[in-house]
């Protein structure tokens, strides 16, 4: 069955125009079609936010986002947070420093979504801290060392 | 995922009319529709994609009451000024939904149309028998784990809980559901299962939700969302509570008040009997005790859901107080 449609997105400041199926999901494109498997593949339903994008700005679930909704939409990934070659983002930097993960594989998503939650005003507290970041699951359990670098991070970026 | 066609609607009409067809869904933010295509539970043969239609997201609040467009964001409506202190019922039930991206996601239409679903009905492969999914093939969570299912509006073919948190302010505070040509108020809008668990909702194919309006009213003004859980976030209501209050000019007696309960039911749930003890009562500890009782008249437990007919009632007394106590 020949059901494709062609869709247009903006990842990390490129143009990428790409022939998916309808059913495939933002996440399957990044990681299939374009190669970028920052953004990692965990429960796939919603529920561990490994899958965490930017779209428009805004964190979303890759995961539960069909690429063809996407459309026209500005993308970015945990590949297209700092310059190749270039400083870290605040962030990423605050997450070594602070040791903030163990086996790393929710990290890129653990890391945009903080991105966006420094962003949104929800860092001010831990508090604050663990409820907006509520949607990222650590299965290594380094959630204190996770606030830990938000809260450090946040001030980095204020 | 069975694959399917795609379709990007252009105008509501467009959309309107592609939803009439046979097994096509919309898709807005698709929060349920993907996770349930994934599932095996929904398997569409049309998508009609309605996230990219403009001027359906408008949030607006005057004097009556307010408008919230179909498409508004679930974030957007929690953190609207305007919302929060109109209806904070509203905003807190959105705030306690789902994480932080689900609700940058999902829409406050496709929100009112998130299934009403269980763990059984998710997993097609492992247990076949759904009354919601196949009609007649049986429910397997009559005698399973069902500790997270409903103990009020069940019928022998469904015991699944209406999981989300929104309808149940929106049922406190009597809003109406706008399909374009027609309105539904929210109460009727959702169906008990009784013999049709897979019908949910009283919208019609080639319906679609334009918009929700919620009348503006004192006990909107005085509202709360009391949601308790397993965990402290991003999960489902063990037992949860919409309040509304508005009180004599005395300040302690109550002229009306509005209760939705959450977490129990196999809809959003109006508390009436609660409702009807203490209108013209002062809000009194012992009283409000007493009348939360009766949120659970005619509950039915199914072995691991009994402690559901104990939390409610104390879900409900607390926020009565909470509500009262607010300056």
């Amino acid at each position: 069955m020949t059901n494709r449609t062609t869709i247009h997105l903006e990842i990390n400041g490129q143009n990428q125009a790409l022939e998916v199926e309808p059913r495939v999901t933002l996440l399957d494109a990044l990681r299939d079609h374009l190669q970028l498997t920052g953004t990692k593949k965990g429960c796939d339903q919603g529920q561990c936010g490994a899958c965490t994008v930017h779209v428009d700005g805004e964190r979303v679930l890759a995961c539960l986002t069909l690429a063809a909704q996407a459309e026209g939409r500005k993308i970015t990934t945990v590949e297209g947070l700092s310059e190749p070659g270039g400083e870290l983002h605040p962030v990423q930097a605050a997450f070594l420093d602070h040791d903030a993960f163990q086996c790393g594989y929710c990290t890129p998503g653990q890391i945009m979504s903080a991105v966006a939650c420094i962003r949104e005003g929800h860092a001010g507290s831990d508090d604050d801290i663990r409820e907006y970041m509520s949607g990222n699951l650590c299965r290594c359990g380094a959630y204190p060392h996770i606030v830990e670098a938000i809260r450090e991070a946040a001030k980095v970026m204020s | 995922m069975r694959d399917f066609s795609y379709l990007r609607a252009s105008s509501v009409e467009e959309a309107r009319r592609a939803a009439a067809m046979p097994a096509t869904m919309l898709l807005a933010g698709g929060t349920t529709l993907v996770d349930l295509a994934k599932c095996g539970v929904t398997e569409p043969e049309r998508v009609v994609d309605i996230s990219h239609l403009k001027g359906l997201d408008t949030i607006r609040v005057d004097a009556q009451g307010a408008y919230i467009g179909a498409l508004a964001k679930m974030n957007r409506v929690a953190a609207d000024a305007a919302i929060k202190s109109a209806f904070p019922a509203v905003s807190e039930s959105l705030w306690q939904a789902a994480s932080a991206q689900i609700r940058n996601m999902a829409t406050i239409g496709g929100n009112l149309l998130q299934r009403t679903r269980c763990a059984y009905f998710r997993d097609p492969a492992t247990f076949p028998a759904c009354n919601k999914r196949v009609p007649g093939s049986g429910c397997s969570a009559l005698e399973g784990v069902n500790r997270g299912h409903a103990v009020l509006g069940t019928s022998d073919d469904c015991i699944a809980t209406y999981p989300g948190d929104l309808a149940v302010a929106l049922i406190a505070l009597e809003a109406v559901v706008h399909l374009g040509d027609r309105t539904v108020a929210i109460d009727d809008f959702f169906l008990l299962p009784g013999t049709t668990p897979q019908k949910e909702h009283a919208m019609q194919p080639g319906e679609l939700i334009t918009a929700i309006t919620i009348p503006a009213s004192p006990a909107a003004r005085r509202s709360t969302y009391l949601k308790v859980r397993d965990r402290q976030s991003y999960e489902f209501a063990a037992a949860s509570a919409a309040v509304g209050i508005e009180f004599e000019p005395d300040g302690e007696t109550i002229r009306d008040i509005r209760i939705g309960l959450g977490g129990v039911a196999t809809k959003p749930w109006r508390a009436r009997a609660v409702e009807d003890a203490l209108r013209g009562k002062a809000i009194e500890p012992d009283i409000i005790k007493s009348a939360s009782r009766l949120a659970v008249e005619g509950a039915v437990a199914h072995g691991g859901n009994h402690y559901k007919i104990e939390l409610a009632p104390r879900v409900v007394e607390r926020a009565i107080l909470k509500t009262g106590a607010m300056a």
